[in-house]
Parts: C-alpha cells; sequence; structure tokens
C-alpha cells in the first residue's frame, strides 16, 4: 500500500512538470495564438475583432507569467483547454471529446486483441518449439517490418474502393449522425476494420515474438522440470508454471503500449482520415493550432502516465517478488 | 532395515545426447536395483552420468536427450511390476510424483516464484487425488510441512520469502506428500550450507524410518554417502564401475576410481594422511578412451585395460554377492 502511494505521488509529479512543461512551450514560440489567427484570415478580421480576440486568450493586460501560470492550472482543473483555431470557435475540450471515444475504440480494443492473440500464439509456439506454429514467426516477422504508412495504403488500394465492403476513409457513413442506433454503429465497425486489421498486422507478432522467446527462457527453469516430475496436467504446467512467468514482461510492455494508444495512432488515423486524436493533431499542426496541439499533448501525457501505473499496480499484482510487506 | 525386495529395477539403461554421428553416450548399459526401504547412494564426478540417469529413470530428460535401450521395472506394492518405459503418457503423469518423487539439485529454482507455497503444495494433490476435499488436501500439506520442519503459517508464503534451507525442506516435504514409493534426490544439499545440509539429511533418515520410502541418493560428495546411505554405486563416464555396502566400498574398495575418490577427502580421525587427488579430468563423452574408460587416469592400468570394456560383476577374490566391480585389476575380474 505505501509503494503504490509512493507511485502516486511520483506520478502527481511528474504530472506536474509535463504539464507546466505544456504551459511554457506555447509561449516560447515566437508570436502569438492571435497573430497566427489573424494570419489565417488573412486580414478578414477588423481591429475590433483582433481586440476582442485578445480578451479572449487572455492576451489582453500584461499579466505576470505567474498569475498566468495560476490561470493555466484553473483551466485545466476545470477542463478550460481553450479555443481550438482549426474548429473555431469551438473549445478544444469538445474537440477532443469528440475524436477521444474514436481512438480509444478502435486502437484501444485492437491493441488489446493484438496483445491477447500474441501473447497465446506466443505461448503455444514457444511451449511446442520446433512444431510448423514456429513457421509463424518469420511471416508475422516480415509482415510487421512493413512500415505502417504503406500497409495502410496499401490495404487502401487494394482491398478498398467503390464496390468494396471497405470504406477507404472516415469513421462512419456520411450521411448518419452518430447515435447508439444499430445502422451507426454497424457503419462505424465496417469503418474500422481496415485499420484495425493492418494495426493487427503490423503489431502482433511483436507480442508473438517476445511471448515465445520468454516461454522458451522459462520452459529450461528448474520449476518447469519440478512441475512436470509432478505429473501435473500438461495444461497446467504449461500456463500456470510456464506462462505465468513468461508473461511478466510482456504484462509492462502492453501497459507501456496502453498509453501509446492515444500518441502513436497518429499514422493510423492520417492514412484512413480517422476522425480521432492523431487526425486531430495532424489539422492542429497543419494549421498552427496551438490550443489543439496543447491538448492533445495534454492527453496523450495524462495516458502515458496512467498507462505506468497500471504497469506499476499489474506488476504488483503479478509478480509477489515486487510487492513488499508491511 | 532394508529387504531384499527390489523397488526399481534399472536394466541395460542407456542414454544419448543427439542422434545419430552428432550423439554422445551419456549413461551406458547401467544396471542398478533400489530396494525397498534403502538409501542407494550414487556418486561420481560431474559429467559421469549421474543426474542423467536420474532424470532418465522418470523420463524427464530435456531434448536432445534420448533413452537408447533399457528398462526400468517399478514394483508397486501389492502389485505387478511394469515397465515405466512402456507408460502412456497419462499413466506416466500418474506414476510421476505419486510413485516416484524427485528432489532438485537446485534448491533456489524448484519453486514457482509466482505462487504461493501452499498453490505448489496442493496442486500436486490435486492432480493425483482428485477425490479429496479441499480441507484434506490443506491438512495433508500442512501436516507435510510440519514433518520437514516448517510451521503451517509458512504455507501462505511466497518462495522469495523463504530462506534456501527452508525452501529445500519444503520441496522435500512437496516430494513426500503423496507418500511415494521411490525419492530421487539429485544433490539436494549442493546449495545449502554444511550445517543446513547435516540437518536436512538427519531429517530425511527420520523420515524415511517413519514413512519407508527408498531413496536413490545423488551426489558427488562421497564422504555424505558413506555416512548415511546403505548402498553406494560409483558411476564414471556412463557406467556403474563399482557398487557394494557402503561399509564395504569405504574399507575396501575395489576399483581404482572409488579408491581415489576415497583418498580425496580427509578422514576426521586417524593419522594425518595426505589427500591424494586422481589425476587428469573427466573423460570427454564425444572422445571416450576404449577399453576401461578410467585406464588414461588410472594407476593401475596395464595393457588389457586399453583394450576390452570391464563388465560389472562379482569380484572373484571376494567371493561377496553383495558387491560388484568392473575392473581387469586380478582378483577383481568377474568369476567365469
Amino acid at each position: 500500500m505505501k509503494f503504490l502511494l509512493q507511485r502516486v505521488a511520483f506520478y502527481l509529479f511528474t504530472a506536474w512538470a509535463a504539464l507546466t512543461i505544456n504551459f511554457f512551450i506555447p509561449r516560447l514560440i515566437p508570436g502569438d495564438p492571435v497573430t497566427s489567427l489573424i494570419n489565417k484570415y488573412q486580414g478578414q478580421i477588423s481591429t475590433e475583432a483582433i481586440q476582442s480576440l485578445y480578451v479572449l486568450f487572455g492576451l489582453d493586460k500584461d499579466a505576470s507569467l505567474w498569475s498566468q501560470y495560476v490561470d493555466y492550472w484553473g483551466q485545466v482543473f476545470r477542463g478550460d483547454l481553450g479555443l481550438s483555431f482549426t474548429f473555431f470557435p469551438t473549445p478544444v475540450a469538445d474537440v477532443l471529446n469528440q475524436s477521444l471515444p474514436w481512438t480509444i475504440a478502435l486502437v484501444g480494443l485492437t491493441t488489446l486483441a493484438s496483445f491477447a492473440i500474441g501473447t497465446g500464439l506466443g505461448i503455444l509456439a514457444g511451449w511446442r518449439r520446433g512444431s510448423w506454429l514456429d513457421g509463424l514467426l518469420p511471416v508475422t516477422t516480415f509482415l510487421s517490418s512493413i512500415p505502417y504508412f504503406w500497409l495502410g495504403l496499401l490495404a487502401i488500394t487494394l482491398l478498398a474502393g467503390p464496390d468494396s465492403i471497405f470504406p477507404s476513409s472516415g469513421g462512419y457513413e456520411p450521411g448518419l449522425v452518430p447515435s447508439w442506433d444499430g445502422a451507426f454503429i454497424g457503419s462505424a465497425i465496417q469503418h474500422s476494420l481496415l485499420p484495425a486489421i493492418t494495426i493487427l498486422i503490423s503489431s502482433v507478432s511483436g507480442w508473438i515474438l517476445s511471448m515465445r522467446n520468454m516461454m522458451v527462457t522459462v520452459a529450461s527453469e528448474d520449476y518447469i522440470t519440478v512441475a512436470h516430475a509432478k505429473g501435473l496436467p500438461e495444461k497446467r504446467v504449461m500456463m500456470s508454471y510456464a506462462a505465468r512467468n513468461a508473461l511478466l514482461p510482456n504484462v509492462s510492455g502492453f501497459a507501456l503500449s496502453l498509453g501509446f494508444i492515444v500518441g502513436g495512432t497518429l499514422l493510423v488515423e492520417i492514412v484512413f482520415s480517422y476522425p480521432g486524436i492523431g487526425y486531430n493533431l495532424f489539422q492542429a499542426v497543419g494549421s498552427k493550432d496551438y490550443p489543439l496541439m496543447q491538448g492533445v499533448f495534454l492527453v496523450i501525457t495524462l495516458s502515458v502516465l496512467v498507462a505506468n501505473l497500471i504497469a506499476d499496480v499489474a506488476y504488483l499484482l503479478l509478480d509477489p517478488r515486487t510487492r513488499k510487506e508491511g | 532395515m532394508s529387504g531384499k525386495e527390489p523397488v526399481l529395477e534399472i536394466k541395460d539403461f542407456s542414454v544419448d545426447y543427439g542422434l545419430g554421428d552428432e550423439g554422445v553416450q551419456a549413461v551406458r548399459d547401467v544396471t542398478l536395483t533400489l530396494h525397498r526401504g534403502e538409501v542407494l547412494g550414487l556418486a561420481g564426478e560431474s559429467g559421469s552420468g549421474k543426474s542423467t540417469l536420474a532424470y532418465g529413470v522418470t523420463r524427464l530428460l530435456p531434448p536432445p536427450g534420448v533413452i537408447s535401450g533399457g528398462e526400468v521395472i517399478y514394483h508397486p506394492p501389492g502389485g505387478d511390476p511394469y515397465d515405466v518405459m512402456s507408460l502412456t503418457n497419462a499413466e506416466l503423469r500418474a506414476f510421476r510424483w505419486a510413485e516416484t518423487s524427485i528432489v532438485f539439485q537446485g534448491a533456489m529454482n524448484s519453486l514457482n516464484p509466482v505462487h504461493k507455497v501452499s498453490t505448489q503444495m496442493l496442486d500436486v494433490i490435486k492432480a493425483h487425488e482428485p477425490d479429496l476435499s479441499p480441507e484434506a488436501r490443506i491438512a495433508r500439506a500442512k501436516d507435510m510441512l510440519k514433518l520437514v520442519g516448517i510451521s503451517a503459517d509458512r504455507m501462505d508464503a511466497y518462495p522469495h520469502q523463504l530462506s534456501g534451507g527452508m525452501r529445500q525442506r519444503v520441496m522435500i516435504g512437496m516430494a513426500l506428500v503423496l507418500e511415494p514409493q521411490i525419492v530421487i534426490m539429485d544433490e539436494p544439499t549442493t546449495a545449502l550450507d554444511v550445517v543446513m545440509q547435516r540437518q536436512i539429511l538427519a531429517q530425511l533418515v527420520e523420515l524415511r524410518e517413519r514413512l519407508g520410502f527408498s531413496v536413490l541418493f545423488i551426489t558427488h560428495d562421497l564422504s555424505l554417502l558413506v555416512e548415511f546411505s546403505d548402498r553406494i554405486a560409483i558411476m564414471y563416464g556412463g557406467r556403474i564401475v563399482e557398487e557394494a555396502k557402503s561399509a564395504d566400498l569405504y574399507k575396501d574398495s575395489l576399483h581404482p576410481y572409488s579408491e581415489g575418490l576415497l583418498k580425496s577427502f580427509p578422514a576426521l580421525r586417524g593419522p594425518r594422511k595426505e589427500l591424494a587427488g586422481i589425476p587428469g579430468s573427466p573423460p570427454d563423452l564425444r572422445g571416450m578412451p576404449t577399453g576401461c574408460s578410467f585406464h588414461p587416469r588410472c594407476p593401475h592400468a596395464f595393457d588389457r585395460c586399453s583394450e576390452e570394456v570391464p563388465l560389472l560383476g562379482i569380484p572373484s577374490a571376494r567371493n561377496d554377492p553383495s558387491r560388484s566391480v568392473a575392473c581387469w585389476l586380478p582378483g577383481r575380474v568377474p568369476v567365469g
């Protein structure tokens, strides 16, 4: 318990540091949001409008850096991340609210599936070393070595098209209104199939490979021989003795990859024009949308930290040796 | 103590590592009998094949180990003997631990680090006696731990919370929990200090008297065997070179190799003697010497030693059926 509190305190500190950096970076960039907004509208904004924009962004008064910093924290806690330029005048929080579920649903579920399938196959391949399952390894390694954007483009070129069941872009049929009805969910699933399959193909081999190697390492441990000598059923030796120990490094890898669900989806969402948070970031970079970028970075930072915390807790639960008594 | 009734007969047992021309013979034509209730010591240098023999008879050899010949006849109490080598996988699983359990040399690594002691004790009972109620299983496991000197509250400990000696006690308790007929001990005390060795061995002897199992005790420490085993078999280069009652072997060893082993540790009492090791090093299994594999290191070697392999038999000069030796020296060649 004490250990857990220590970890939480550590992550709170890290979060504070990350958010502080997030505060300073835009202020170190030359120019200010209003200037870039003015540039965007190329002189079509009246002087009054410019003045009100400065007020809106809180840049009108010569507030000290410290009071800006205090205000910034207040905004973060209220979930107020400013207004997006790209989707002006939608608040960044709303933009993220809309895109985050898409990313989490697509990449989150795919990462889970990839981990489950990869680890399962890895367990079997490691346990039955030398069987046909070993033939799987070169194939999956080959597939995962293909650069992702190319794999995605290839998939779109070959599989998507007007006659195909795979749409080439977007998250759902343009005419539909997002809601929890069958037509919309069906369309969303249909749109997510191709990105999901390509992510799966490119990520599953990592899990297979690392799990298989750990299984091979663990299989030569004394306690595996003892488990065999005890006359335990083969399945029990494989799962409870070998896989249970081999899983440990993979679990921390998995928790870390949870953190990248949000951050690592840039390519997927750009290639498939998927309405997730990575696509937001892409748009934000294209139009110098600082508040949106800041918001996306905030979300990425927090999700990486949460994933790390999950990794710590998972390790604590799975490996008794990391637990401290008392 | 030791009856004449056999419990495990190993006959012409051979183990190879690898197949074909690449393969090496690690155990060659070993014939050895373990009697009910006795402690049979198996001694030899590293690489002499003693552990391989133990893994072989329980069919636990990791690849590339292959059993290339021989039988292992197990005599269940009050049942018909059967060959362990011809058991199906399911029969073999049932045979393991319930009839023959093993205590391995790595006291530190024999327990699964992520499971509690109780989980590891109970799963073996559950696998072999599925009809037993969970309460009865727990009671049995606790009794057994108490018997090996571990308090019952340590059931919920993880292996890393136990000392090396405690872990080996847990392993011994686990090995006895199904009350097997045979316990194979593969250097069980090597990783422990001398005091702990003593304690554990004394306890083992006591437990054996109470539970009546037989022990095949494998070690390179001949002094340990002389003290508490009934009979000793000496292995060299994959073969048994001498087998005798412990006292006979200690007082009057017949094979030059046994003699060398005995001279390489000091006696507690008696006049000071110079310790003499055995010159040379154990043979390379890939290029075994012709004839007796010990002849390049043997102080008494003569022509015949490098030409013919001596067979294990009752030495002519002793005329004692309880002992056998494989040597060409006069008086040791088997009669007939």
